[in-house]
Formats: structure tokens, C-alpha cells, sequence
């Protein structure tokens, strides 16, 4: 197996005849055995990546190479090597578990007996054996997921893709799929999964590329990522937006990064969550201004977007011109 | 090349006719599976098609019996009901794909080692194998109200031939506005404008002379009228004219273009 499962160099993919550049010169190479992860709001061209990579669309220009195979000039090879589990569950809701997972072993062209005995094992390993014989769509939305991820490995490819696998998801599910995927890593699975979120990709991500507008804005480990970006965020509230300006300017030098302030609220990211706290809290008392409240937490992706392109990921628009067919538009923002 | 670095699979091996086949019969076994765990398309498949001939066989039969030849008016329907039943189902067709692109199952289908026109191949199979079974219980429903096939058992497995891949040629077109469609429910309206005009300003329910006159040219020469005298010719044993060859033609055109039409439109969406 080489160094890297996943080399895509220069990637553009323009959708409504070039209008819209949802992949705008990605580069990124995803070595073996790890989780890579890309990073970034919606309509930043995540999933448009995965679907490249995946076969699914071609690239307008660049070139990627999965497993070794080009996914272009040889996409068959490149389809068994890979596994898939898109944005939405897609499971076939009029079938039962184990009806899918046969499927999809049928359609990997595996032996019957081997696709059966495959499908029944995955719905052990998964937590679905009880429900194996059920419609999949009496299904949660977190067995759908698992179901989804299962049908993504029937095959056992050694690449996997994730496409926001725990968007959704409830907070037990999220980490009940966390674990099965760091479980396959460790069985020497390559996973490129996107994300929204900063924790799912410090948790899982050893490496990782942060997309936006179609473009790779920063790269790195999450650590290194985080580390460029302060440990911690303290959020200052005020009762009004007049104390909250008036404080600004009293804490600001607290942080080498630019406060954001918005109404009421003031966000600085800072290296020493508490000894900051407390520089800020002497500062506003002695300036007789009462805060109204006062949290420390870890960055977000919001955060990281913040600083890295001075807008807010949820506020990043999408830029889809108007008259974009709604498919088009769909596939280009989704 | 570096296709040593899978030495467990061979290319060949994925791409055969026989995998295509296998990847066909897989789909097209879940896509009947599908047919019979929806509540609607139980009810559009099997019970619409049974309401619509007693209905006609008795609220319309009365009035249109002396029209007809024979004077049998539930051998002039049958015939009728079977080619309005297959395009009424073809519906399910636009509606499943649709949905499959919804749900990202097709996404899911072009990333696996398939053949990729199993997709359609599975879905049109499908189609006809719910159409050999409308055929089933429509002419036996058709029985015990009274129709009587007097063409012969030769000559009315002809007109089940000629149904079926009338059948099967128009749900290419169906296939294509499912996947054309930017989800379910438009996919079943876009479909409604095209099977209203299709199926009533035709020669399924009525004989062409009670139809008004500024619409019997159309209704005379359009692919379903065609259809449906074709089967009903071959099953009641009258001479049929001209409008078996004309229905086979009619199948070939409408998919010679419909199909390249829904395969171009598959490989285009994800």
C-alpha cells in the first residue's frame, strides 16, 4: 500500500456551465491508515470533493488518484477500492436492514453466501441485529446512519469516505459512530470524512484541510489549527450594547486576535482561558460596567472561519448565482 | 498501469455481462419488493385498475355497448384498460428515481463496482414484471365480467407482447423525467400532463367515431391509440389492420429516443 491512498492536484469543478466554481484548485493528499478531514461550512465544495473522489462526478479539471487508480481514466478500479456514505442515509427505506446490505454486496459482486454472511455480521457489529428484518424506515435517524455506514464497508473497501456522517445526529450517536470509525481506522482503513464540526475532526482527524468557497484556506493538524487560533473562547454578555462597546475597548488587548463583538456579546479567543477570565472581569468591574454574563469555551469551527477568512462559517454564502438550475444548485450547495 | 495493486480482482470479472445481468435482476428485485410495501402503489398498480374496469364495464357499458364491433363493450375495454393500466403505473417509475436521487441511493449506486445501467435496466425490468401481472389480474377480472378474448390463446399472447413492450419503451421517458425532476412530487406532476392527453384522447375507453372530430386525428395516430387497437384487434380476433406494425414502430421510435434521453440525463445527476 503507498504513502498516500488520496492525491487530488489542482481539483476544479464548475457547475451551470462554469458559472459556479464549487471546487476552485484543490489540492490534498489523504495518507494511508489515518482519518483525514475536510473542513467547512456549507456550500464551501466538501461534498463536491467527495463525489469526485467517489466517482460519482468527474472533475472539470485536476486529476486524483484513489487506491492508486486515476478516477477518471479508471474509474471500475477506483469503485472497489472505495466505500461511500454520502451526506443523507441513503438506505432504501422499503427494504429491511439486511435487505440492503445484501444488496450492496450483490452490487459489489460478492458470492451470495459471502454477502449474506457479511450483511448479518455488519448488523451484529453495528447494533442492528435486532433489527435486521425490519423496514429501514421504522428505522432513528442514528441506526439509519449506522446502517448507511455498514453498507458503505460491505465490501470492506480499505478507503472510506464520509460525507458529514454524524450531521443530525443526537449526541450518543454521534460518539457511538465516532467510535466504530476509529475502530476501522485502527483496522488500517484510510477515512476521508468532511465536517462542520471542529470537535468531530479534532476527535477523529489527524490531519486535516479547512475548505471555503471552494478553496483550501488552511491545512494542518487540528492542534496546529487550534494552536494558530487560541486554546479557549471567552464570551463576555453585557445587558447592553453601549457596555459591551465601552468594554471592548477596555479588554481587547487580552487577545493578540480582534474581539468580535456583535450586539451585546463580546467573543475573545485567548491562550489562558482563566487568568484571562480574570484580567477581563478586574478590567470591566473597575470601570463599574456590570456584565451580565461570562463562559469560557473551545473554539469552534466559527471561530476558526472568524479568524482565518473574517467571516462567520454559517454567515460564509453560498454563492450560487440565481438562475442555477435547482438540481445543479442542490448538487452544488449540499 | 498499476493494476498489479489489486490482485485480488480483475476487471473483467466486474465488468462482464454477466455481472450486468445479475446487477439488473438485483435492482430490479428490490424495486418489486418496493411495490408491494407501499400502501399507494399496491392500491395504483392492482386496485386502481380493477375500480376503472368495473366502472367502465358498467357505468359506461350500458350506453357504449351498441357502438362497438361485436356490441360487447367489455371487449372493446379490457384490451384499453390493460394499455391505460401500464402507463398510469410507468408513474411509479418517475416517482421511485426521483426518490432514489432524493435519498442519495444513486449517488450510492454510481460510487459501487455495478454495472451503472442496471439502475435503468433494474427499474424498466421491474416495470414490465408489475405490468405481466396487471395483465394477470386484469384478465381475470375481465373474465368474470364477461370478457372474451375470441382471437385465441396464440393470438392474445401476441397482444400481451405487443402491451408489454409498448410498455417498456414509454417507461424510458418516464425514467427520464424522474430523474430530470428536482424531486417526487414534481415528478408526478410532470408526468400528469403527458398520460391525461395520452391515455383519454385516445381509443382506449371509446371507439375514434365518439370522440369529437377536431380531436380524432390526433387521437387517431398518437403511439397509445395505436397500442391499444393493436391489442385489442389481436385479442378479440378482428383484423388489426395496420396497427400492430404501426405499435411496433411506434415501441422502436419512442425508444430509440427516450432512452439515450433517460441514460444521458442518469450519468449527469449524483
Amino acid at each position: 500500500m503507498s504513502e498516500f491512498s488520496v492525491e487530488a492536484t489542482d481539483i476544479v469543478r464548475t457547475f451551470n456551465d462554469g458559472n459556479f466554481r464549487a471546487l476552485d484548485g484543490v489540492t490534498l493528499r489523504v495518507p494511508t491508515g489515518q482519518v483525514f478531514g475536510l473542513l467547512g461550512p456549507n456550500g464551501s465544495g466538501k461534498t463536491t470533493m467527495v463525489r469526485i473522489l467517489s466517482t460519482v462526478l468527474s472533475p472539470t479539471e485536476g486529476r486524483a488518484i484513489v487506491g492508486g487508480f486515476d478516477v477518471v481514466k479508471q474509474p471500475s478500479q477506483v469503485r472497489r477500492v472505495i466505500g461511500l456514505a454520502g451526506q443523507f442515509a441513503a438506505v432504501d427505506e422499503n427494504l429491511t436492514g439486511f435487505e440492503n446490505l445484501r444488496m450492496v454486496g450483490f452490487l459489489n459482486h460478492m458470492e451470495k453466501s459471502t454477502a449474506i454472511e457479511r450483511s448479518r455480521q455488519l448488523l451484529v457489529d453495528f447494533g442492528l441485529a435486532d433489527f435486521a428484518h425490519k423496514l429501514a424506515k421504522t428505522y432513528s435517524g442514528g441506526m439509519r446512519r449506522r446502517l448507511d455506514l455498514a453498507a458503505a464497508l460491505v465490501a470492506d473497501p480499505p478507503i472510506l469516505f464520509l460525507d458529514e456522517p454524524t450531521t443530525g445526529l443526537d449526541p450518543q450517536s454521534r460518539q457511538d459512530l465516532w467510535a466504530i470509525i476509529e475502530g476501522l481506522v485502527e483496522g488500517g482503513t484510510t477515512v476521508l470524512l468532511t465536517t462542520q464540526y471542529l470537535e468531530e475532526a479534532d476527535r477523529l482527524c489527524k490531519q486535516l484541510v479547512v475548505l471555503d468557497h471552494g478553496k483550501i484556506i488552511a491545512e494542518g493538524t487540528s492542534s496546529q489549527l487550534k494552536s494558530s487560533l487560541g486554546n479557549t473562547v471567552l464570551v463576555l454578555t453585557f445587558s447592553s450594547t453601549g457596555d459591551a462597546q465601552r468594554a471592548t475597548g477596555l479588554i481587547s488587548h487580552i487577545s493578540a486576535k480582534p474581539a468580535n463583538v456583535d450586539g451585546t456579546v463580546i467573543e475573545l479567543t485567548v491562550d489562558k482561558g482563566p487568568a484571562s477570565a480574570a484580567e477581563a472581569l478586574r478590567r470591566i468591574d473597575s470601570a463599574d460596567i456590570v456584565l451580565a454574563g461570562l463562559q469560557l469555551r473551545e473554539p469552534s469551527l466559527d471561530d476558526v472561519f472568524l479568524n482565518l477568512t473574517g467571516h462567520k462559517a454559517e454567515d460564509a454564502p453560498a454563492v450560487v448565482p440565481e438562475k442555477m438550475s435547482r438540481r445543479d444548485r442542490r448538487k452544488a450547495q449540499v | 498501469m498499476t493494476t498489479t495493486s489489486t490482485p485480488t480482482l480483475t476487471v473483467a470479472s466486474h465488468t462482464s455481462i454477466g455481472y450486468a445481468v445479475r446487477d439488473v435482476l438485483t435492482l430490479s428485485r428490490r424495486n418489486l419488493l418496493a411495490l408491494f410495501r407501499i400502501p399507494t402503489a399496491v392500491v395504483f398498480a392492482m386496485i386502481q385498475p380493477v375500480m376503472f374496469v368495473l366502472l367502465f364495464r358498467y357505468v359506461f357499458g350500458g350506453a357504449l355497448g351498441s357502438s362497438v364491433p361485436g356490441g360487447q363493450y367489455v371487449n372493446f375495454l379490457i384490451p384499453g384498460i390493460l394499455v391505460q393500466t401500464t402507463i398510469f403505473g410507468a408513474v411509479g417509475t418517475a416517482i421511485g428515481l426521483a426518490e432514489d436521487l432524493q435519498r442519495g441511493l444513486i449517488e450510492r449506486f454510481k460510487a459501487l463496482p455495478m454495472a451503472r445501467m442496471a439502475v435503468l435496466g433494474g427499474r424498466t425490468l421491474a416495470d414490465t414484471l408489475r405490468n405481466v401481472m396487471v395483465l394477470i389480474i386484469i384478465t381475470g377480472v375481465g373474465f368474470l365480467v364477461g370478457f372474451r378474448p375470441h382471437g385465441g390463446v396464440l393470438r392474445y399472447l401476441a397482444a400481451c407482447l405487443v402491451m408489454l413492450l409498448f410498455a417498456y419503451c414509454l417507461s424510458w421517458g418516464f425514467a427520464f423525467v424522474g430523474l430530470a425532476a428536482p424531486n417526487s412530487e414534481t415528478a408526478q406532476a410532470m408526468t400528469f400532463p403527458l398520460i391525461f392527453p395520452l391515455t383519454f384522447a385516445s381509443t382506449i375507453f371509446i371507439p375514434l367515431a365518439y370522440l369529437p372530430h377536431w380531436l380524432q386525428g390526433f387521437a387517431n395516430n398518437q403511439p397509445v391509440s395505436q397500442a391499444a387497437d393493436a391489442v385489442r384487434a389481436l385479442m378479440s380476433g378482428t383484423p388489426a389492420g395496420d396497427s400492430v406494425w404501426v405499435s411496433l414502430l411506434w415501441s422502436v421510435g419512442l425508444i430509440a429516443v427516450l432512452a439515450p434521453l433517460a441514460v444521458n440525463q442518469f450519468r449527469k445527476v449524483a
